[in-house]
């Protein structure tokens, strides 16, 4: 049987995905990407590898992608994370039209026309706002572990509003909000919205078509989703690991050239 | 609205003579023999510019001002923004942009006025030395920001500045807006005769307009020969060939060098030869170039086989010279001027790209967002938008500026151009 491997070295973690010829799912791995992104992707296919009970001989081809695609050396061939969320997403979701990544280094909105392909996309700026690198400076700040962030923000009463987009100067605004004694979850909640307030501007440039899926690592927080959701009055798509589908669409990708 | 300066050129020639060779990049046509003489005439012009201070009258004039009334009072002009191309072309935006900002000057300030100011405090060139000036001439139908940056001069240099104001033009522009423009033209004639010593020469005001027409009016013919596939230039080409529309202006000298380069080119279209060997896509570029990468991009895109066949910028020197009349001088050039690309609202700047995407078979858009300038800058999300749901013209922003590169990110402006060459390839 052949294998097709896609590596996604992001900013935070380096995610894994395993397809057989037939296109399932056989082995994925999420690690964090460190230092050293050639070894993050070196470990996290072994990890995969040895999810999928297959050796590295068994794989036919790989695609490397995201922003440490170009310290690969095991890749046959790299695309950009755009391409690659695309694909996973409309492979995940067929109905997508619209994907919305946020990651932990940048943010995108990608418009996704037939067979997964990309028609338009609009990337944030250089800067941390509106990223997921934002949501993990602020929980550091409010000793919150990030995966309790969102569902600590949905028990919010109020909401307090964070003024500014840029991380540093959100950062000094929640110190204060903290000393004047601001409960927690409704700070949170303020993150959440600034985040969401950032991105939809990107939303809105692109403009929505057909349905909506949301990946990269921020997918996992759910105040962030909810937020979202209002403000596009309709539910959004979210696969059980959102930080995967850059890594699925390098393997589909992988299997759709060389397969 | 600026362009790669005489002395870019100039200053380039000789960094080319001292570094090591450049290797042909294989993916390019032979090259334009005009260069070379594009090269001589700049040179020429620029060396001239050495001897002008105390000789004649000299003027720092912005690239949109309506240069064809100094023209009569033989006063020699010097274009800062050519100035801050150059700088930005030899990679030196940072370093005179600090010095503005030591000075206090904001980083959000368009990085050419930075580079001025950066030159006028420490004297710093790449251009061997620009002549003093003895009168400041600027049109604020680029920007409002040139008005202030002039403004600054004046009062440093202590010489006068004449400003021509150009109302905005909203929807359509009005017979008052018009007179408004031509009394300011009757209002500046005294002080251009005081500066110069020379008596107003209303002929001679009108053989500069007609030359000034041809010369433009050949430039978009010029232009227009990259409709042809393959296009015998590249819009990379066509930054540096656009010298002489900007800062020769009214001067036979530019005339008869389109001329020439019009020959050229239409001998290369006659013949099938494109700037680049394989030419599969046709872009547009939108914005001012982004000049300490032009060469890194135009490998870049050659590589990919896609070719920049238009621009926004370029054609900015063409589109409004319909309108010059040399039996109404004034009127016509009020109208001419005022209307250009950055004076004038953003549905006509829609009905331009459309067009240019129709005329020159444009496949892709690659729109530069570009730091400096906010007028040029502004608006492009929605254009970006629209162009997508009116013609499917896939398009890429790429956020980065015109000279000051360190608001440029060379990873994130590769991964946005490699998506965009991956959504072209489908
Ligand atoms: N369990 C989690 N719960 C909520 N948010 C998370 C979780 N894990 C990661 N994140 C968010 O996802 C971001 C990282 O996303 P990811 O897609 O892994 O980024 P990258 O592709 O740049 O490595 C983090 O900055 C953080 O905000
Ligand atoms: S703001 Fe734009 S138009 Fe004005 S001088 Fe700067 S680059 Fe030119």
């Amino acid at each position: 049987m052949d294998y097709f491997a896609g590596i996604d070295v992001g900013s935070l973690s380096t995610d894994v995905v395993i397809l057989n010829g037939g296109g399932e799912v056989c082995g994925y791995s999420i690690i964090e990407t460190g230092a050293n992104s050639t070894e993050a992707s070196e470990d996290a296919l072994e990890n995969a590898l040895a999810q999928a009970g297959i050796g590295r001989g068994d794989l036919v081809k790989i695609v490397a992608t995201g922003y440490g695609r170009v310290s690969v050396p095991l890749a046959d061939r790299k695309f950009t994370e755009i391409s690659c969320h695309a694909l996973g997403a409309y492979y995940l979701f067929p109905y997508t039209g619209t994907v919305i990544d946020i990651g932990g280094q940048d943010s995108k909105v990608i418009r996704v026309g037939e067979g997964g392909k990309v028609v338009d996309f609009t990337m944030n700026d250089k800067c941390a706002a509106g990223t997921g690198r934002f949501l993990e400076v602020m929980a550091a700040k409010l000793r919150v572990p990030l995966d309790e962030m969102g569902d600590l923000s949905l028990h919010a009463k109020g909401e307090v509003q964070i003024s500014s987009v840029c991380t540093v100067f959100a950062e000094s605004e929640v110190v204060s909000l903290v000393a004047r004694n601001h409960p927690r979850e409704e700070i949170l909640r303020g993150l959440h919205r600034a985040i969401v307030s950032r991105v939809w501007s990107m939303v809105k440039s692109i403009g929505v078509n057909g349905e909506v899926t949301m990946t990269g690592g921020v997918a996992k927080n759910s105040g962030v989703v909810v937020l979202m959701e209002e403000r596009l009055g309709k539910t959004i798509h979210i696969h059980s690991e959102p930080q995967i589908i850059g890594a699925l669409g390098a393997a589909l990708l992988a299997r759709r050239a060389f397969g | 609205m600026k362009d790669l300066g005489a002395p870019a050129l100039m200053g380039i020639s000789k960094v080319g003579k001292k570094s090591r060779p450049i290797k042909p990049d294989p993916h390019f046509g032979p090259p334009l023999k005009c260069t070379k003489r594009l090269k001589e005439i700049m040179t020429r012009h620029y060396m001239l510019s050495r001897y002008a201070e105390g000789a004649k009258p000299v003027a720092w004039v912005t690239s949109g001002a309506p240069v064809e009334v100094l023209r009569p009072f033989g006063i020699y002009t010097v274009y800062p923004e050519n100035h801050g191309a150059l700088c930005g072309a030899k990679k030196m935006g940072p370093e005179l942009c600090a010095v503005a900002e030591e000075h206090g000057y904001h980083q959000d300030l368009c990085s050419y006025a930075r580079i001025d100011l950066g030159h006028y405090f420490s004297g710093k060139t790449p251009a061997g030395k620009l002549p003093k000036p003895d009168l400041l001439f600027a049109s604020n139908n680029i920007c409002q920001t040139v008005a202030y940056w002039y403004k600054a001069l004046s009062h440093y240099l202590k010489i006068p500045l004449i400003l021509f104001d150009t109302p905005y033009n909203f929807r359509e522009i009005t017979d008052s807006d018009i007179s408004y423009m031509v009394r300011q033209f009757e209002e500046m004639i005294p002080v251009l005769e005081q500066v110069s010593g020379r008596q107003f020469n209303y002929r001679k005001l009108q053989e500069y307009v007609r030359i000034g027409k041809d010369a433009s009016l050949t430039w978009g013919e010029v232009l227009a020969t990259m409709k042809s596939r393959p296009a015998p230039m590249t819009i990379f080409d066509a930054f540096g060939h656009m010298v002489p529309i900007v800062s020769l202006r009214g001067l036979p000298l530019a005339l008869e060098y389109y001329r020439t380069l019009l020959s050229e080119l239409r001998e290369r279209v006659s013949h099938g030869v494109g700037a680049i060997k394989r030419e599969r896509k046709r872009l547009m570029w939108d914005n001012i170039a982004i000049w300490y990468k032009m060469r890194d991009h135009s490998s870049l895109f050659a590589g990919q086989g896609m070719n920049f066949v238009t621009a926004t910028y370029t054609n900015a020197w063409a589109e409004t010279t319909p309108y010059m009349d040399e039996n109404r001088p004034f009127e016509s050039m009020a109208r001419a001027y005022s209307l250009v690309i950055l004076n004038n609202n953003l549905n006509s700047r829609l009905e331009l790209m459309e067009r240019l995407i129709k005329e020159y078979q444009v496949d892709g858009l690659v729109i530069h967002s570009a730091r400096s300038c906010k007028p040029y800058s502004v608006g492009q999300y929605d254009l970006k938008r629209l162009l997508m749901e009116r013609l499917e013209v896939p398009s890429v922003i790429i956020e980065a500026d015109i000279t000051d590169s360190r608001a440029y990110s060379e990873e994130q402006t590769r991964t946005r151009l490699e998506a965009f060459f991956e959504a072209m390839e489908g």
